[in-house]
């Protein structure tokens, strides 16, 4: 049906670019800088298209994967190169497609040394963010995920402000930490289900005391990703150093890997410990919303209380993601493409006053509302979309996600709607202090307001803002069908454990051993016991079968 | 014709033929002929490759059992003669500009390479003595190469004691699984301990002997003290050398005893090796963060590769043996690559070889800068490069035979490992350029770097050929 192959193009056509600025030498710096904007403008220019073509051809009512590619890349260890997208993914693709000629042009005047370099981290980020997403084999995917790391850890430390290094080694230590763990999950489930494909995977969970293990292995990567409290703190720090658009992409994109991962791992793939742990995340999540909301009111630092905003909005997103019901997890999705933008705009905003005035200090701005009108007006709807204002598309993430909490726990409902009490009050108050109130400082009076380039930056994100508050079907619609396919999956995983359990106690009804059962439910038990005894020898494994002698 | 049996060992036998020739030809010859006999080494080893290649790769038994001729053989000594290659191409400029150009110093790789060929197709005890004291006593001569240097000379000194120390180990062990089985033949060893080797502690005290004295020469942990002192002293191609290849040589003999005459001792063996891989990746992943010195640096990366390459010890089948000999070709490449870099760093004529002498690297030598970061990413086993593939397939026959908390140790290590390998990208590409180094082009070394480059990059689009050829020849072994 589709001759293209969509995906493959969208993820590689940035590594043409790169190719195409490497072979170009010049011996004038200059030349060479402008060649390679233009060129990386245009490749990712074309991407965007690409994504528009994707978006025009996906059907909507169909809840599996589409634009299907498989090719043999490892045959025997049954890894594949296969790409796809379904509903939940299709959106994270359109996003990256989007955000990066943002960032190519938002860095157009401000990065100055080493251009070249940059655009090229730029465009493989470009790359890698695609292939994340369209990836459905679990080791093309952890091959997209970690590779990440290289690019971001490089336009930190290269390009980013007067920590950039302890920034860039949180960032990189502390994600792989999380991730490597997730490599011995993965690891562990291909020899035990024999196969890396995600969408059988999915149909095929395994016993509960190992999803139990290996789910949190998993949690440990996309946690850390997320970033969830309490292990959060290399997010500020990244934010805070990183270059403007290396914020946008980390907010606007790489967190959303996180959120992705859940909906593609956790919740499928290991539904029994999900619901396990579903209370867990629940707390963890509304500590990170109150939590974060109150540290981002005592912030100075203008990056770094957008940065706290981040972590107390993707405390909904992990809230709506473990609820497993139709509206959580719908508005979970919202919630990130919603914070994609308005996140990614903010950064952008900062990175405007930023590249005028060179700080990031609260107080070193003030009332640029008469020299700024329309910066000003730009910042507002954006603050009031971060705020969750009615009409924006941050509205309907957090009421899709509140009412989808609702359904499970009315008492971290109570939390969770009291995080929007206390998120409304620091985006306000940085409002007030940055663009109202008196003129003190004289070189933020001075500073001019928004040029063309600017703007045509702000236009589409905020358009897009405000068309999504309003109707929010365009996403939902697409997205609906492949949740419910989640749902179900969901729920058979857990039927199937329910049954695998009830013939457990059966056996143990005939022979007589008691408490299996409530070993199975109430406590973390040991690995699976299929084989305590000999973890040494892997004698009972069942190993995947392998051929090396094609 | 009694030529035409000894085929298998036409490989080893043209190594040793040109060795000798090549010394007639150096000691002849007046002046300068470093160079041209480094050219002959090349051709040498070229040759070798060939008669290795022309023969079967059937399992073959020759002089008494003393030489095991067989697919796992070939695979390991194709690339200990790849290796010895690169190690020699890297020196060539580079003996020169250190002042050692000495046309000893190819021969004794010809020679070091052809002990550790006799090491892999070892197929008795005093076989592996001999192969194994051939290519030791040509390394302590090349860890002192540099004579004028105290560094070297206390290098090669330290080496030769610590070696002695452990070849009588090994010597000990050695008749120690004589005396108890009362054969030095793998085969009629592997007999004996089949029948009632489990309950013989003695035959067992020789076997952990034999193991304490190769750990040594792989420097695993606890035998490792002497690396991080060789590595700084030897001058830097020979690091490299002892790096790459004696290593790679020594893990497949390691494999060949344990997975041949001792494979029965299974259970008590590969509680030793579990230790060592685990503490060998800690340590070489904690001790490592300490340095400043690059070899220092490089030194303690070695120990926790080690580490990583027993993991496919412990599993003790096909599959993990078949991924131990894919890691440690794997991180062969990316140490030559790595240490080849390191011998472009000069100062006003002098080797530069601490971390923060790369400081700016990314502006002054940009190619060298990015090649190096490919290196260091692949050390830390960041996909997509080649590195990343070596610890899929151990971390998974690990997994695949239940060694769960071997493999969390394994990547924890490698995270804390990253942290220097990331200093060194830290170093070249964030920190401002302070002093500039030479520009000292050297067309042998600048080949080895940009081959190995390449392969490190681009061995994700195909990995399929070469771990396949990796594990077959691990199921050849037995």
């Amino acid at each position: 049906m589709f001759d293209l192959p969509v995906l493959s193009l969208m993820t590689f056509l940035p590594l043409v670019g790169v190719l195409f600025i490497v072979s170009v030498r010049s011996t004038d710096e200059e030349v060479m800088a402008r060649n390679a904007k233009n060129t990386a403008l245009f490749t990712s220019l074309f991407t965007t298209a690409l994504g528009v073509y994707l978006a025009m051809q996906f059907d909507p009512a169909d809840a599996g994967f589409q634009f299907v590619e498989r090719m043999e890349w490892f045959p025997s260890l049954g890894i594949s190169y296969y790409m796809g997208v379904d509903g939940i993914s299709l959106f994270f693709v359109l996003l990256s497609a989007f955000l990066v000629p943002i960032c190519i042009l938002a860095s157009w005047h401000s990065i100055k040394t080493r251009v070249k370099e940059f655009m090229i981290a730029f465009l493989i980020l470009e790359s890698l963010m695609i292939g994340t997403f369209c990836a459905l084999d679990m080791f093309l995917f952890y091959v997209f995920f970690e590779a990440v790391l290289i690019p971001m850890f490089i336009i930190i430390g290269v390009w980013g402000g007067a920590r950039r290094v302890y920034s860039a080694y949180k960032f990189f230590l502390y994600t792989l930490l999380g991730s490597v763990l997730m490599l011995v999950a993965m690891l562990v489930l291909y020899a035990q289900v024999g196969t890396s494909e995600i969408p059988v995977l999915m149909e095929n969970p395994v016993v509960r005391d190992l999803q139990i293990w290996l789910w949190l292995a998993v949690f440990a990567s996309f946690a850390v990703k997320m970033p969830m409290w309490p292990v959060h703190t290399w997010l500020p720090d990244a934010h805070v150093e990183a270059p403007t658009a290396g914020s946008v992409i980390l907010a606007g994109v790489l967190l959303k890997m996180g959120g992705y991962g859940f909906l593609r791992f956790s919740l499928p793939m290991f539904p029994e410990a999900s619901e396990f742990f579903a209370p867990m995340v629940f707390w963890l999540s509304v500590v990170a919303i109150i939590y974060t909301s109150l540290v981002a009111l005592v912030q100075e630092d203008i990056k770094k209380l957008i940065a706290y905003s981040s972590v107390a909005h993707m405390g909904y997103v992990t809230l709506g993601i473990f609820t497993a019901t139709t509206q959580g997890i719908e508005g979970g999705i919202f919630q990130m493409i919603s914070h994609g933008l308005i996140s990614g705009a903010l950064f952008l905003s900062v990175g405007v006053i930023y590249d005028r005035l060179h700080t990031r200090e609260i107080g070193r701005y003030g009332g640029i509302v008469k020299n700024m009108p329309k910066y000003a007006t730009v910042f507002m709807i954006l603050m009031l979309g971060s705020v969750g204002l009615p009409g924006t598309s941050g509205f309907v993430g957090e009421f899709l996600t509140l009412v989808g909490i609702y359904q499970v726990d009315t008492l971290v409902t109570l939390f969770a709607a009291t995080g929007l009490i206390v998120g409304a009050p620091y985006m306000l108050y940085l409002y007030r202090r940055v663009v109202f109130g008196k003129q003190v400082n004289d070189d933020a009076a001075k500073m001019s307001d928004l040029n063309l380039r600017e703007l045509s930056l702000f236009i589409p994100l905020v358009a897009m803002v405000i068309y999504f508050g309003f109707f929010p079907g365009y996403i939902l619609d697409r997205i609906n069908p492949s949740v419910d396919r989640l749902i179900s999956t969901y729920e058979s995983g857990l039927q199937k454990g329910e049954m695998r359990r009830a013939a457990l106690l059966e056996a143990a009804q005939v022979k007589p051993a008691a408490g299996l059962d409530t070993q199975a439910v109430g406590t973390v038990p040991a690995f699976a016991p299929v084989h305590t005894d000999d973890a040494m020898d892997g004698g009972d494994l069942p190993m995947p079968i392998i051929n090396y002698n094609e | 014709m009694i030529l035409d049996s000894l085929a298998p060992l036409y490989a080893e036998l043209s190594l040793a033929v040109f060795a000798m020739l090549l010394l007639v030809y150096g000691v002849l010859q007046k002046g300068q002929v470093a160079r041209k006999v480094s050219y002959g080494a090349l051709v040498a080893l070229i040759t070798a490759g060939m008669f290795l290649y022309a023969e079967p790769k059937e399992h073959v038994s020759l002089l008494n059992g003393m030489f095991i001729h067989d697919g796992f053989a070939v695979f390991v000594k194709s690339l200990i003669l790849l290796g010895t290659g690169a190690a020699v191409m890297l020196s060539i400029k580079y003996m020169y500009e250190e002042g050692f150009a000495r046309f000893e110093y190819a021969v004794l790789m010809l020679l070091a390479a052809l002990g550790m060929m006799l090491m892999v197709s070892a197929g008795n005890l005093l076989g592996l003595y001999m192969g194994l004291e051939l290519q030791s006593l040509s390394l302590y001569v090349l860890a002192s190469i540099r004579r004028d240097s105290i560094k070297s000379a206390e290098a090669g000194m330290k080496y030769f004691v610590l070696g002695a120390l452990s070849s009588g180990m090994l010597l000990f062990g050695i008749s120690l699984i004589y005396g108890f089985t009362g054969s030095i033949d793998f085969a009629q060893i592997a007999s004996v301990v089949s029948e009632n080797g489990a309950s013989n502690l003695g035959l067992t005290f020789g076997m952990v002997f034999v193991l304490a004295a190769l750990a040594f020469k792989i420097s695993a942990v606890p035998f490792h003290m002497w690396t991080p002192d060789v590595y700084e002293g030897a001058p830097t191609s020979v690091t490299a050398f002892f790096a790459m290849v004696p290593k790679l040589a020594a893990v497949a003999l390691i494999i060949r005893l344990l997975m041949g005459p001792f494979e029965t001792l299974t259970d008590q063996w590969q509680q030793i090796i579990w230790f060592i891989a685990a503490a060998s990746i800690l340590w070489g992943g904690f001790a490592g963060i300490a340095q400043t010195n690059m070899k220092r640096m490089l030194a303690y990366s070695s120990i926790a590769n080690i580490g990583f390459a027993l993991i496919g010890l412990v599993c003790a089948n096909d599959e993990g043996v078949g991924a131990a000999l894919v890691y440690m070709a794997l991180y062969m490449v990316m140490t030559a690559g790595a240490f080849g870099v390191v011998m472009y760093l000069r100062r006003d004529g002098l080797s530069a070889e601490r971390i923060e002498d790369l400081a700016g690297l990314s502006q002054s030598h940009r190619y060298l800068a990015y090649i190096m970061a490919f290196f260091m990413f692949s050390m830390s086993g960041i996909p997509p490069m080649a590195g990343f593939f070596g610890k899929l397939v151990i971390l998974k026959a690990a997994v695949a035979s239940g060694f769960y908390m071997l493999a969390v140790i394994g990547v924890i290590g490698s995270v804390v490992a990253c942290f220097y390998y990331l200093r060194v990208i830290k170093v070249m590409f964030f920190d401002g350029l302070e002093l500039s180094l030479d520009k000292v082009p050297s067309t042998s070394r600048q080949i080895v770097v940009t081959i190995c480059a390449l392969i490190v990059l681009f061995f994700v689009v195909k990995p399929e050929p070469f771990i396949n050829m990796a594990m077959q020849a691990a199921q050849m072994i037995s």
